[in-house]
Formats: structure tokens, C-alpha cells, sequence
């Protein structure tokens, strides 16, 4: 049912993904934001790992499994990350990760 | 053979005892430590007269001598197969001799500490020290080996130290008892190469072996010339170097008078009766190489100890602090004892010189003691230490005045006393050997009786001086042991020394020496005489005679300006020209090495800190371009 | 063209497009948006891979746990009309440069590699399947990921409550703040 796609294709969407992700994480000031790069990084990467599951490992399961756990952690995480930045915010009153800055020389 | 293997707790009581008082005492038994530390030392003193009895009268001699008997050792340090360092107790007559010594007075002043420094803040940490100063004075007369006796030697120094500056809030008592530890150590660096040397050449460290006549040690010896003394001699100079430190010889005595910044019993324990004799101890103890090996260190010791007697005695005769003319005539009396040691020979009659200075360091001892003791019971009645603010107090303090003045006449050699029949055979010794040292001698005989008398005098006669309140005799506490020890100055001089402490361990036969001990008599009698001239009542003689020899009155008044020229030598030459190149040098190229270091390190690390942002994204950004230039790498250019 | 060839392009020109504006855009509530449309397109993307138990947990978990929390967090923290200031453009450039770097060498890397085909036949993922799996300790077994997992979220539970979580007078204002 996919023929006609070739794996690059897949491949080469999870890249751009990817890197619209870092480049997130690295200009975006609130934190909430640079968590939603996160985001798009971890799921660039749940697509990789599928298409190759289902491209070059059909009769294995492992590429599944491992975005389903990809999942989960990404749901941990963004939870304690919540939890943190609510946090910083009680802290700072702001959480522009530009002025939290204590841990400096 | 009688087992003497219980004479270690001798050393381990006292031990104990200081390490209870110096933990324990001052937070559960403030007020009972001083009973604590007495009670100790009555045991330890009961001990060494067990000891001694047995020793003396039940012990087995062989072919009419004392054997060194090895009661207690262990090996301390295996330093090669032969060499090693044991700690031990050896019994021999002298080490006895000074085992009963040392704890009678050591008692005395426990007994009169009691009193003497009731209420005193630290006075459980007082008795702690007198503790430890037992513990190294036994330590040290009953080491068995020279090393031992070496460690026991700078234990003493210690707690002398730290006696001394007992009233550490004091600065005069804080400098005098650095003076006193620098100057006894310095003299110490000259024992422990002298120690180095000899057992560099001997190969042991033992008493035993060192000193057997017979033995390797001794045969060996002269060898190898150095400077034209053997190698022995100069070995045996340097040990002496030890000695003259600790026993306040010239030129190593200008900590002795000082040193009376302690409180007065230390003073009568420490430097008058046991730590200042280590001295002449150590000499006897070394005494076979002496005179087998080494007589031309034995001529040093007699030179050494007749002009520091004779050097002594002329500056006690212008001090007016009653300790520092008591320090002085200790530092007189030492000399005595060495010039007695210098003058000896070995076994038998020869041996008279021996005998007589461990005699005379007994007898010493206990009117030494008591007089140091009377003066404190004085100054505790008038607050003062100086004998022109005295006068008169025979009325207020009758037991001192009986006791000072069987001292006085002790130490003036006025038969039946002890005094008399120790320094008699100490002149005897010296008039068989030496005309020279006998004359010195002979002339300090009369120079001590002078100034004890002159001292007396003041004190008890002269003008009557009215105080502030009126002066009252010390509490039981203290004259007990004052009465005690007069009793010992007077009858301690029958002691048969002769058949007990002898170069050899022999007996050997002595007699009144008439034509020596009738001189002296008068001799003493003479200085009286003046005394009581010059100071019975108040009088203008002292005055005058002071003024008509105005330049030797100021020399000795200000002890001939030993204090400045030892001042002059470390300050201006020592300290100019070595100590401030050393500091240099360790200011500005030890020190600035390690600054430069330091200082760099900081430069380095203040700029390039702005590396540490806090910046989350800029540590990000520093991840993922090196992330990406390490791909870049791997992929394409590591081919 | 196959109607799976368009439906591939259009869900790849959705997550590109709406993952560009997620990361650029200056109103964070369309941000998140934004990253819903992204998530929900992925989700698309794993019903193509014939994955639907996935794309169902993607849709769930994802568009609706977590953006929740997200907006959740958004409402607490900023003003929903707020405007960010944009960033300093020397930051943009240098991160784009990276970005852009990082892309087409990741990209260049993917083309010049040769993926071989495989023949072997696809394994049917249905539900009884996976469940079986990751409660299997065969050798296909994943039950003790699946503990790690639940630990982990335990954890996490735990964690969260306890970070979030007032202790003691909040500092209104740190003292270094404003020393820049």
C-alpha cells in the first residue's frame, strides 16, 4: 500500500522536522515553547523510527514498540518539564529562559 | 635475681595520671585533681624506695659491684639487624639514685603545690603537667639506651616549656618559656649529633654495651682523628652540648634565671633539683667513654662546669630577686657537679670525683628544693620577689626561717650538714687533680656561702620593713614538705655514697680530707661573716663596695650583658644576615611561584568564564554546531 | 499519481508547514495550535505506515494529553494575546545557519545511502498482537520496557506533584536578576 513512496521520502521529512525542532529550541525565549520544539524533535524521530520498521523490518515489531515507548517518556517528560517551569515562574515571575540565568559563573 | 619488672608502672603511673588530669580533670574533678596527682606520686615514691631497698641491699653484686640490671624492655624500632631502639628500665646505682631523688622531691612539691596554688586557675592542668614532668623525668634516668633517653630528654624539655608558661596570659612567663625550650632544644641539636656520631661508630644505641670498660664500644674507640680530637671526643663534646643546655652550663644558661617565671614549686622541681641535673646525669651515665675514650671531653666538662660555677656565683652575689639568686646559685652548684665529673677518673679511689658529684646532686636536691620552696612560702607571705622590699620576716614565718636557714647553712658547707660532705668531697676530688679548678673552686665555696647569706640576711634580718598586711606563715600544705626536706639536707650528707654509687659499682674507701675540708669550712665561715657584716643590719658597706667597684658590680648586676650578646647575636647577625636571605628567598620565589601560578590560573579563568552564561540556548547552540562540525568531520573529512 | 503519493505530500506539506510556524510563530496559543495541527498530521502519517494502534495513541496522548497540558501551562504563565519579542536577529541567522546545516547534511546523507528492499512478508499489527507483546517475556517480549515504563510514569506522577508543588513564601523576585 505504500509503494510509490520511497523510504528517503519519510526520511527526509522526519530531517526537516527535526531540524525546524533544534532550530525552535534554539530562538524561542519561553520555555513552553522550546518544549514544543521538543516535541517536534521527538516526533521527527517516532517517524523515522517507523518508517524503517515498516520498510526495511516488516516482520518485526521493534520500531513500533520503541515510538510507543518514545511516546511515554515524551508524556513523562513533558509533565516534570510543566511542573519545573510552573515552578521557575513562581521563582521569577517569568519564564523567558533568557533571565533565568542564576547558574552562571 | 629479683624481679624488678614491676619498676614500668613507676613510668606508666605517672603517664596515666597526666593523661587522666589533662583529659578528665578539668570537667569532672577541678578541686580533686591536686589530691589525685599527690596520691599518684606517693605510690610511685613508695615504689622507688622498694626499688632502691632492693636494688641496694638484696640484689645480687657480682666480684663487689652493682650490676645494670635490663628490668623492662621492648623493642621500639628494628632499624637494621643491629641497631634498634628499645624502651626500657635500666637499674643501675645512679638511675636509683635518682629514682629516689626525683620522687622525694617530686612529692615535696606535689604536697606543697597543694597549698601553694590553691584556687589558681588551672589547677588540675598544673599537677596534668607536674604528671607529665614525672613521667619524663623518670623516663629519662631510667632509659635504657641513649635514644630513649634522647626522646625522655625533649619530653622533659616540654613540660618544662610548659610549666614555665603555666601563667600563659603572662607575657613575660610566655617568653621565658620560649626562651627556655628554643635555647635547651638548641643545645639538644648538638646532643642528637653527638648521639648520631656515636652510634654511628659503635653501632648501638645501649647503655650496656656502650659503657662496659671491657666492651667493644669503649676499645674501638679514639679511631679516626677529626680537628686533632677523635672521632669519640668530638662525639662525646657534642653529647655534652645536650647536657649543658639542659643543665644551664655557660654559655647556655641564660634561660635559667628567665625560666623563674613559672610558679615557684616548678621552679624548685623542674630547675633546681631533677630537669637541670639531666645534665650532669647524662654525663655519668655516658661516664666510662668519657674516661676511657673521650678525656679531652672530660676536660671540657670540668672547664665548662668550673667557670660556669664560678660565673654564677659572682652574678648571684648582685641579683636582688630572691628566685633569680636562687637560679644562679643552681647554676653554681652544677657546675660543681660537673667540674666534680671532669676531674674523675674511673674505679676505685680515682673514681672520687664520680661519687662525689652524684653525691653532691643528691644533697643538692633537697636544700635546692627547700630553698626554692622557702622562698615561695615568702614570696606567697609578701607578694614580692624582690629582697630589698623584705626584711624582718624571721619574726612572721618562723618554720621557713628555721628551714631556710638550714639550707643556707647546707649550701654553705657547714658541718654536720649534707652540704658539707658532698661539696667537701667534690673539693677533694678537685684538689687531688687540678690545683687550678681546686682554687676556682675553692674560691666559689666562699662566694656561695656570701651570697645565700646575703640573701638570708635580707630576708629574715636587715631593716624592718613594714607590709601592707602583715605577713603570715603558709598553711600545713607547704611546710610540711619545707620541714621534710630540711630534715633530708641535714641527714642526707651520711648517706655512705661510697659504697653505694661508685664509677665502677664498688665500694672504695674515703676519709675526711682535712687539709681540704678545713679551708673550706673557714672559707664558708668567712662569707658568712661578711654577710652578717653587711647585711645583718642595715649598713652602707653594700653600697659602698658596690660604688667603689662600679663597673664589675654593673657587669655582673646585668649578668655581664649575656642577655644582649646573645640578643646582638641573633638579631643582628643571625637574623640580618641568614634569617632575612632565607625570608626572601621564600617570600618572593617559593611563595611568588605558587602566587604566579595561582594568579594565572585566576586571569585565565575570569576570562574565559563568559563561556558559563547561564544561557540555556548558547550551551545548546554550542551542542548542536559541534554536534553537526564532529558529522561533518566523520563523515567527510576522517576518511 | 496514487492517491497515497498525495496523501503522503499533503500531510508532509502540513508538518512542515505548521512545525515552521509552531517554531516562529510570536503568539504562543497558535504555537500550540500549530503543533496540534503537526501532531495530528503525524497521526496521518502512521495510519499511511499502517500503524493505527500508534497513530490512535498519537492522536490520545498527544493532541490530547499533552498539547493539553500545554495550553494548560500557556494559561497560567502568559497573557494569551502576548506577544513575544523576537529575538535577536543574530541568534535567528546563526541558529538557522546550524539548522539549515544540519538538514542538508543529514539529507545528503540519506540520499547517497543505499537502502536495500526487503522481501520478507509484513507482519499484520493488530491489537491482540500487542498486547500479547508487551506483555510477553519471549524472546518478541517487551514486558520489561513496559515495567520501566510504568515505573517511570509513577515516578514521574510523583515527581511532578512534588516540583509543582508551593513549599515555603515564593520569591517574589530573585536578587540577580536584574543585574544584567
Amino acid at each position: 500500500m505504500n509503494t510509490g513512496i520511497p523510504i528517503q521520502y519519510f526520511l527526509i521529512l522526519a530531517t526537516i522536522m527535526f531540524f525546524t525542532g533544534v532550530y525552535g529550541f534554539l530562538t524561542r525565549r519561553n520555555l513552553i515553547t522550546i518544549l514544543m520544539s521538543v516535541e517536534l524533535i521527538l516526533n521527527s524521530v517516532n517517524i523515522n523510527f517507523l518508517a524503517f520498521n515498516r520498510y526495511l523490518y516488516p516482520n518485526k515489531l521493534e520500531g513500533m514498540f520503541f515510538s510507543l515507548f518514545v511516546i511515554a517518556v515524551a508524556a513523562a517528560e513533558v509533565a516534570v518539564a510543566i511542573a519545573i517551569i510552573i515552578n521557575i515562574y513562581r521563582r521569577f515571575t517569568t519564564i523567558n529562559v533568557e533571565d533565568v540565568n542564576e547558574m552562571k559563573f | 635475681m629479683i624481679n624488678f619488672s614491676y619498676t614500668i608502672w613507676i613510668l606508666l603511673l605517672p603517664f596515666l595520671m597526666f593523661l587522666l588530669l589533662g583529659l578528665a580533670g578539668h570537667k569532672y574533678f577541678p578541686k580533686l585533681s591536686g589530691l589525685i596527682g599527690t596520691g599518684g606520686l606517693a605510690v610511685i615514691t613508695v615504689l622507688s624506695y622498694i626499688t632502691a631497698f632492693k636494688y641496694f641491699f638484696t640484689s645480687e653484686k657480682v666480684e663487689g659491684a652493682y650490676q645494670k640490671i635490663t628490668a623492662f624492655n621492648i623493642t621500639w624500632l628494628q632499624l637494621t639487624d643491629k641497631l634498634h631502639i628499645d624502651l626500657g628500665v635500666l637499674l643501675d646505682p645512679i638511675s636509683v639514685m635518682m629514682l629516689v631523688m626525683i620522687t622525694t622531691v617530686s612529692l615535696m612539691v606535689h604536697i606543697y603545690s597543694l597549698g601553694y596554688m590553691k584556687g589558681e586557675k588551672g589547677f588540675e592542668r598544673f599537677f596534668a603537667f607536674l604528671s607529665l614532668f614525672s613521667f619524663s623525668m623518670l623516663g629519662l634516668v631510667l632509659a635504657t639506651n641513649i635514644f630513649q633517653m634522647y626522646i625522655f630528654w625533649e619530653l622533659v624539655g616540654v613540660s618544662s616549656f610548659l610549666l614555665i608558661g603555666f601563667y600563659y596570659q603572662k607575657p613575660s612567663a610566655v617568653r621565658a618559656s620560649k626562651k627556655a625550650f628554643i635555647v635547651t632544644r638548641f643545645a639538644d641539636l648538638g646532643f642528637l649529633i653527638g648521639i648520631l656520631i656515636l652510634s654511628f661508630n659503635t653501632r648501638t644505641f645501649d647503655f650496656i654495651t656502650l659503657t662496659d670498660p671491657a666492651g667493644a664500644a669503649i676499645a674501638q674507640g679514639g679511631g679516626i682523628a677529626f680537628m686533632g680530637l677523635s672521632v669519640m671526643t668530638w662525639s662525646m663534646i657534642f653529647v655534652f652540648m645536650g647536657g649543658v643546655g639542659k643543665s644551664a652550663m655557660f654559655p647556655f644558661h641564660i634561660w635559667l634565671p628567665d625560666a623563674m617565671e613559672g610558679p615557684t614549686p616548678v621552679s624548685a622541681l623542674i630547675h633546681a633539683a631533677t630537669m637541670v641535673v639531666a645534665g650532669v646525669y647524662l654525663v655519668a651515665r655516658m661516664f666510662p667513654i668519657y674516661a676511657f675514650s673521650a678525656p679531652a671531653a672530660l676536660d671540657v666538662v670540668a672547664y665548662v662546669g668550673a667557670f660556669s660555677s664560678l660565673f654564677a656565683a659572682v652574678i648571684a652575689c648582685t641579683q636582688t630577686d630572691i628566685k633569680r639568686v636562687l637560679a644562679y646559685s643552681t647554676m653554681s652548684q652544677i657546675g660543681y657537679m660537673m667540674l666534680a665529673l671532669g676531674v674523675s677518673g674511673y674505679g676505685g679511689h680515682a673514681g672520687l670525683g664520680y661519687m662525689a658529684s652524684m653525691f653532691h646532686l643528691f644533697t643538692h636536691a633537697m636544700f635546692k628544693a627547700l630553698l626554692f620552696l622557702g622562698a615561695g612560702a615568702i614570696i606567697h607571705a609578701v607578694h614580692t620577689n624582690y629582697m630589698t622590699e623584705m626584711g624582718g620576716l624571721r619574726k612572721y614565718l618562723p618554720i621557713t626561717h628555721m628551714t631556710f636557714l638550714i639550707a643556707c647553712l647546707t649550701i654553705a658547707g657547714i658541718p654536720p650538714l649534707s652540704g658539707f660532705f658532698s661539696k667537701d668531697e667534690i673539693l677533694a676530688a678537685a684538689f687531688h687533680n687540678n690545683k687550678l679548678l681546686f682554687a676556682v673552686e675553692y674560691a666559689v665555696a666562699g662566694l656561695t656561702a656570701f651570697y645565700m647569706f646575703r640573701l638570708y640576711f635580707s630576708i629574715f634580718w636587715g631593716k624592718d620593713t613594714h607590709y601592707h598586711h602583715t605577713p603570715h606563715e603558709a598553711p600545713a600544705t607547704m611546710t610540711i614538705p619545707l620541714i621534710v626536706l630540711a630534715i633530708g639536707s641535714v641527714f642526707t650528707g651520711l648517706i655512705p655514697f661510697n659504697e653505694l654509687v661508685t664509677s665502677d659499682g664498688k665500694v672504695f674507701e674515703t676519709e675526711l680530707e682535712l687539709i681540704v675540708a678545713i679551708p673550706s669550712v673557714l672559707i664558708g665561715l668567712l662569707g658568712i661573716g661578711i654577710a652578717f657584716v653587711m647585711y645583718r643590719k642595715e649598713s652602707e658597706i653594700p653600697d659602698k663596695l658596690a660604688a667603689t667597684f662600679k663597673y664589675g658590680y654593673k657587669w655582673a648586676y646585668n649578668k655581664f650583658y649575656m642577655d644582649e650578646l646573645y640578643l646582638f647575636v641573633t638579631n643582628k647577625i643571625i637574623f640580618r644576615y641568614i634569617s632575612e636571605p632565607v625570608a626572601w628567598f621564600d617570600r618572593h620565589i617559593v611563595d611568588g611561584t605558587m602566587n604566579a601560578i595561582a594568579s594565572v590560573t585566576q586571569n585565565v579563568s575570569f576570562r574565559i568564564r563568559g563561556f558559563q552564561s547561564g544561557q540555556l540556548q548558547k550551551y545548546a547552540f554550542v551542542f548542536v554546531t559541534g554536534a553537526i562540525m564532529l558529522a561533518i568531520l566523520f563523515i567527510y573529512l576522517w576518511k | 499519481m496514487a492517491s497515497n503519493q498525495i496523501m503522503f505530500i499533503l500531510f508532509a506539506a502540513m508538518i512542515i508547514v505548521f512545525s515552521v510556524l509552531t517554531v516562529t510563530s510570536r503568539k504562543i496559543l497558535r504555537a500550540a495550535v500549530y503543533l496540534l495541527f503537526v501532531l495530528v498530521s503525524t497521526s496521518g502519517l502512521y495510519f499511511m505506515l499502517n500503524y493505527q494502534f500508534l497513530a490512535a495513541v498519537q492522536l490520545t496522548l498527544y493532541a490530547g494529553g499533552i498539547v493539553v497540558l500545554i495550553i494548560f501551562s500557556i494559561l497560567l504563565t502568559s497573557h494569551i494575546s502576548q506577544k513575544f519579542e523576537s529575538s535577536g536577529w543574530k541568534k535567528n541567522v546563526f541558529s538557522a545557519i546550524a539548522a539549515i546545516t544540519g538538514a542538508i547534511l543529514s539529507i545528503i546523507t540519506i540520499l547517497d545511502y543505499k537502502f536495500s528492499a526487503t522481501t520478507e512478508a509484513a507482519k499484520e499489527v493488530d491489537m491482540r498482537l500487542i498486547g500479547k507483546s508487551l506483555l510477553s517475556v519471549d524472546y518478541d517480549g517487551y514486558v520489561l520496557p513496559f515495567e520501566v515504563i510504568s515505573v517511570l510514569l509513577l515516578a514521574t506522577m510523583v515527581a511532578a506533584i512534588v516540583i509543582a508543588k508551593k513549599s515555603g513564601p515564593a520569591k517574589t523576585q530573585s536578587p540577580t536578576l536584574n543585574q544584567e
